[in-house]
């Protein structure tokens, strides 16, 4: 069928006329952005491979217990000794940079979404259109914008990543229950004492579910953004499939399977309260003696 | 009253809610009823030009159904809900017309309020809720942790301190929405429906300890509150309210024996003689009863030994009631070797629907050791019955001059 409507044109217009009139400004950003990203894969491999291994156990088995430990020492022991080592830590840094601006970005519009309905209305469907949106097609106008490399990898990561922070912030803030807000405006509470005194931390263990799945959402972006090289896991998984190296595909794909699994069962743990966690009972007999 | 005597001064207080407030405001002022003003205006009248003086240490209770205005009003008055129109005056000094600033520092310091579901930080310990009023005005850690440690002994908590509100029974939890309003020692305390949701032997505790702090702190109380007896027991007076309007202001005394209106009037019938115990409410449902014509002597003997009885209801095939049967008739049958038991039931005996009430039962029973029975209005079927054990336990919750009262008139009739 003949196309009537072209909306493609409007947008290519779009980001043509960005991309002359702001490249100043993604130029910045994007070496500011890229020196946040080396500066973290420097700090992630300037650290011997056995102190981050040591560091992921001891925090699995605090938070979580003794099988996530046993389990995250394993695997992190086995992307080791598979030769992976550099390029899941290329990884782990892109997701940790591309969270840590989705979250800077997510959480305020989450509350602010919370608080007035009409922004709510304005940001529930920008989120739909966010995250059923095929997630290669963020990678076209970051190349645009970056050409190509880690920080358009991150652009992308941080579109596709945030939509699960901003919808879990929102909920969480909605589900206090409106008596204990009512309670503090009482006492003479301000809007923002609320916010911080009542809101938040009730609102915390939801807003951490939010962080876990934002956090997923980055690493499965991540590894897709290889293909604009990004670097990391997913430019060997790429590998594998260009040269329908069948090991090297299974081997990469493996290691992206164990780095998700452990940062999963981690982060989830910090969202909820496990009295049986190591950590807990360790607070328990503290506050007892 | 002393002008210097008062506290809390409301004058003509309307709370509208809606959109088109400004109209349905000017048609409430010029007379139009609540009906009107909600099918033109799609405005409900929370408080309708209420207006009463408080004065200094007084317990002013608030009372009304639920939907009456009562906990819209007490929330007027520290503006949780913002009037629309009158004045409320708290040392003399408008609140109404409070900068925001003004307003949360009369909140921090002047009024402090206790709700019914509590409403306490589930994730901070005990002392930190009651701490959370001098939190919120900025007083230094060590500072309001002292006074919170004060307020929890005052309010009987000692040794809960470091629990979670979750570890503690509603009761206790309250105790802590009291010390917590304590802590910031203000002048005033609004009390919404504070003990309602406590079971009735904790709430009536809870009363006896409120009235126990006002002999020591003669705080100025505005309590709320859906429960007649409640009001009498803490309110220095009363103020009922209805569909937003206060329909009488008075000591609890003045209220009983001159009631304002109809309205208050059945109120205080009502909530007073317990006349709303009804037949219905306090028969035993599904009782033993003999099938006539089916039943003989032998097998009615056999079903009061089971269940213990000595007298047992009739019915007929269509569950229509007959009358009781006693044991002594049913064993003179037995020896009769009687077929139809039929002569030996005592007939003439007292029947009454479920909505009679235990103040309509009672004489009934004069003369008689007979229970009574429940039956169906329309067909006579049998419902229940009420022994008069359960009469009597209702009946001494009247007092003696009532109980006698009600004998007398049942010798006359």
């Amino acid at each position: 069928m003949e196309k009537v409507i072209d909306i493609g044109q409007y947008i290519e217009v779009a980001v043509d006329w960005l991309t002359e009139n702001f490249h100043g400004l993604f130029d910045l950003i994007k070496n500011v952005g890229n020196g946040f990203i080396e500066g973290f894969e420097w700090l992630l491999m300037g650290i011997p491979f056995f102190v981050v291994i040591g560091l992921l156990t001891i925090l699995a088995y605090l938070k979580v217990g003794k099988g996530t430990a046993i389990f995250t020492l394993a695997g992190m022991v086995l992307i080791y000794l598979m030769g992976f080592w550099e390029e899941t830590m290329e990884t782990l840094a892109l997701i940790f940079v591309s969270t840590i601006i989705a979250l800077v970005q997510a959480i305020p519009i989450g509350i602010w979404a919370a608080k007035k309905p009409g922004v709510n209305r304005v940001v529930r469907p920008i989120l739909d259109f966010m995250q059923t949106m095929p997630a290669f097609v963020y990678l076209i106008p970051a190349v645009l914008f970056f050409s190509i490399g880690k920080l358009p990898g991150a652009f992308a990561t941080v579109i596709f990543a945030l939509p699960p922070a901003v919808r879990l912030t929102t909920l969480g803030i909605q589900q206090v229950p409106p008596d204990l807000v009512e309670a503090a405006r009482a006492f003479g509470a301000t809007n923002r004492q609320i916010l911080t005194k009542v809101e938040l931390p009730l609102a915390t263990n939801t807003i951490l579910a939010g962080v876990n799945q934002t956090i997923m959402m980055a690493l499965s972006m991540v590894v897709i953004a290889g293909m604009i090289a990004a670097g990391g896991l997913g430019e060997k998984v790429l590998e594998g499939i260009n040269n329908l190296n069948i090991g090297l595909g299974f081997e990469s794909g493996f290691a992206v399977v164990i780095l998700a699994i452990v940062l999963d069962r981690i982060t989830q743990a910090l969202g909820q309260k496990n009295e049986n966690s190591p950590l807990s009972k360790l607070r328990m007999k503290f506050k007892k003696n | 009253m002393s002008e210097s005597d008062i506290k809390i001064e409301v004058k003509d207080l309307t709370l509208i809610f809606g959109q088109k407030k400004g109209q349905a405001l000017k048609m409430l002022r010029d007379g139009k009823s609540k009906t009107e003003i909600l099918s033109k205006t799609k405005c409900t009248v929370g408080v309708n030009k209420a207006s009463f003086q408080i004065k200094e240490g007084e317990v002013f209770v608030i009372m009304g159904l639920s939907g009456s205005g009562k906990s819209t009003l007490i929330r007027c008055l520290n503006r949780l809900n913002e009037p629309t129109d009158g004045d409320v005056l708290i040392n003399g000094v408008n609140i109404t017309k409070e900068t925001n600033k003004e307003l949360l520092d009369t909140r921090r310091t002047e009024m402090s309020m206790v709700f019914q579901k509590f409403a306490l930080l589930p994730h901070r310990t005990i002392i930190e809720n009651v701490a959370f009023g001098l939190e919120i005005r900025g007083e230094e850690k060590t500072k309001r942790l002292a006074k919170a440690k004060e307020a929890i002994e005052t309010a009987g908590l000692k040794g809960f301190e470091y629990q979670k509100p979750a570890q503690l029974s509603g009761g206790m939890q309250q105790r802590v929405g009291l010390a917590r309003a304590l802590a910031n020692n203000p002048e005033v305390l609004l009390m919404d429906e504070a003990f309602s949701a406590l079971d009735p032997l904790i709430k009536s505790d809870m009363q006896d300890q409120l009235l126990d702090l006002q002999d020591e702190l003669h705080k100025t109380i505005v309590f709320i509150t859906h429960d007649l007896d409640e009001a009498i027991k803490l309110g220095d007076r009363i103020a009922i309210m209805k569909d937003g309007v206060i329909e009488q202001i008075g000591t609890a005394e003045q209220i009983l024996k001159e009631p304002a209106s109809e309205y208050v009037k059945a109120f205080v019938e009502k909530v007073d003689r317990k006349s709303i115990i009804t037949a219905g409410s306090l028969m035993f449902k599904k009782p033993t009863t003999v099938l006539l014509d089916k039943d003989g002597p032998e097998s009615v003997i056999r079903k009061m030994r089971t269940v213990a009885a000595d007298v047992l209801p009739v019915i007929d095939k269509h569950r229509v009631f007959k009358g009781f049967i006693w044991l002594p008739e049913i064993l003179k049958a037995e020896k009769a070797k009687a077929e139809d038991i039929m002569p030996y039931i005592t007939v003439n005996c007292p029947s009454v629907y479920t909505e009679y009430t235990v103040e309509e039962m009672l004489p009934l029973t004069s003369g008689t050791k007979s229970p009574i029975a429940v039956v169906n209005k329309e067909n006579g079927q049998l419902l229940g019955v009420v022994a008069q054990t359960s009469l009597m336990i209702e009946a001494t919750r009247f007092n003696d001059e009532q109980i006698i009262h009600l004998k007398e008139q049942a010798i006359e009739q």
